[in-house]
């Protein structure tokens, strides 16, 4: 078994993604973490300079709401699902509904489907004020279970 | 190196200055603006370590896609408009075509098709050096925002 897929069992087993996430450079560089707020699962984005996409208002560049959008559906999956998956993205869709200011981000998936082949989350995104939402995104990830992994299967032209 | 290309080249860096290095997180993921025309713009991410989101694959995080994808769409916008003008992204749909490669270069080609008053829509592909095969496509709409107001101060939320 891989270090990832053992660690991403731990994360379903206690609801601490913090060894997960540590073995993603990207997570760990951009600040992405999880919380367990009132039992449900949510994704974070800790505020730092470089997350900044329009210096003059600030504001958060779009594409961090977007990393934290597909992750936390992702982390969400991990959590939901029976068996230890490997999502694949097949696509994201993110609504843009305020500017995001220069502090700490929230996010929670809400599984809408979770079929055997493809799983679709809802997930909504704020900031200080939970009711007060700055976007909204659909994900849509492709599920690949560790059993399925023949090397034809990994063969496969999927994304 | 001809007048019109020295000037072609001084322009590039100035996009280079304002979409890449005058944005922080552009800044932050090594972003290169490299190619532009009317309406278009191309914009590279350099692969680096800290940019991967599977440690056994080396495969770049969906995340640097996404940024890569709404930086390049949001400057193809600018290269339709004809005055610089503030705008924010509205909806941004991202479709992910194939796995990338490991501990490759990112390319993105941006497409403004239509701008109206209020709103300028946007086609892009991300790929490694073969624009015909490619990794990540987007489809988005922005808000400009400049109309009849002032460039500088927040938007009303």
């Amino acid at each position: 078994m891989s270090e990832l897929v053992r660690r991403i069992q731990q994360a379903k087993a206690t609801g601490d993604f913090r060894a997960l996430l540590d073995m993603i450079p990207y997570a760990r560089w951009l600040g992405i973490d999880t919380e367990v707020i009132d039992g449900e699962l949510v994704g974070k984005l800790k505020f730092s300079d470089p997350l900044i996409g329009n210096p003059v208002l600030p504001a958060l560049h779009g594409g961090t709401i977007g990393a934290l959008i597909e992750s936390t559906a992702i982390f969400r999956l991990f959590y939901a699902a029976e068996t230890v998956v490997i999502p694949k993205t097949i696509n994201l869709t993110v609504a843009y509904l305020r500017s995001g200011r220069p502090v700490d981000t929230y996010a929670q998936a809400h599984m809408t489907k979770h079929g055997r082949r493809v799983a679709s989350a809802w997930v909504e995104v704020w900031q200080e004020d939970r009711e007060r939402l700055i976007a909204t995104g659909t994900v849509n990830l492709l599920i690949e279970p560790l059993t399925a992994r023949t090397p034809e299967a990994s063969a496969s032209d999927d994304p | 190196m001809s007048d019109a290309a020295r000037s072609r080249e001084e322009q590039l860096e100035l996009y280079d200055q304002g979409f890449t290095q005058a944005v922080p997180h552009n800044r932050a993921l090594g972003l290169r603006f490299v190619d532009f025309a009317d309406g278009e713009a191309t914009i590279v991410l350099p692969f680096a370590e800290h940019l991967v989101g599977n440690p056994e694959s080396g495969v770049l995080h969906g995340g640097a896609v996404t940024s890569l994808l709404d930086a390049t769409c949001g400057a193809a916008v600018f290269m339709k408009l004809q005055s610089p003008e503030p705008i924010a992204t509205l909806d941004l749909r991202i479709d992910y075509l194939k796995r990338g490669e490991p501990r490759r270069d990112l390319c993105c080609k941006a497409h403004c098709y239509k701008v109206t008053r209020h709103v300028a829509f946007v086609r892009g592909i991300a790929y490694h050096d073969d624009e015909s095969d490619p990794i990540a496509a987007a489809s988005g709409s922005f808000i400009i925002q400049g109309r009849g107001r002032p460039i500088v101060g927040k938007v009303a939320p």
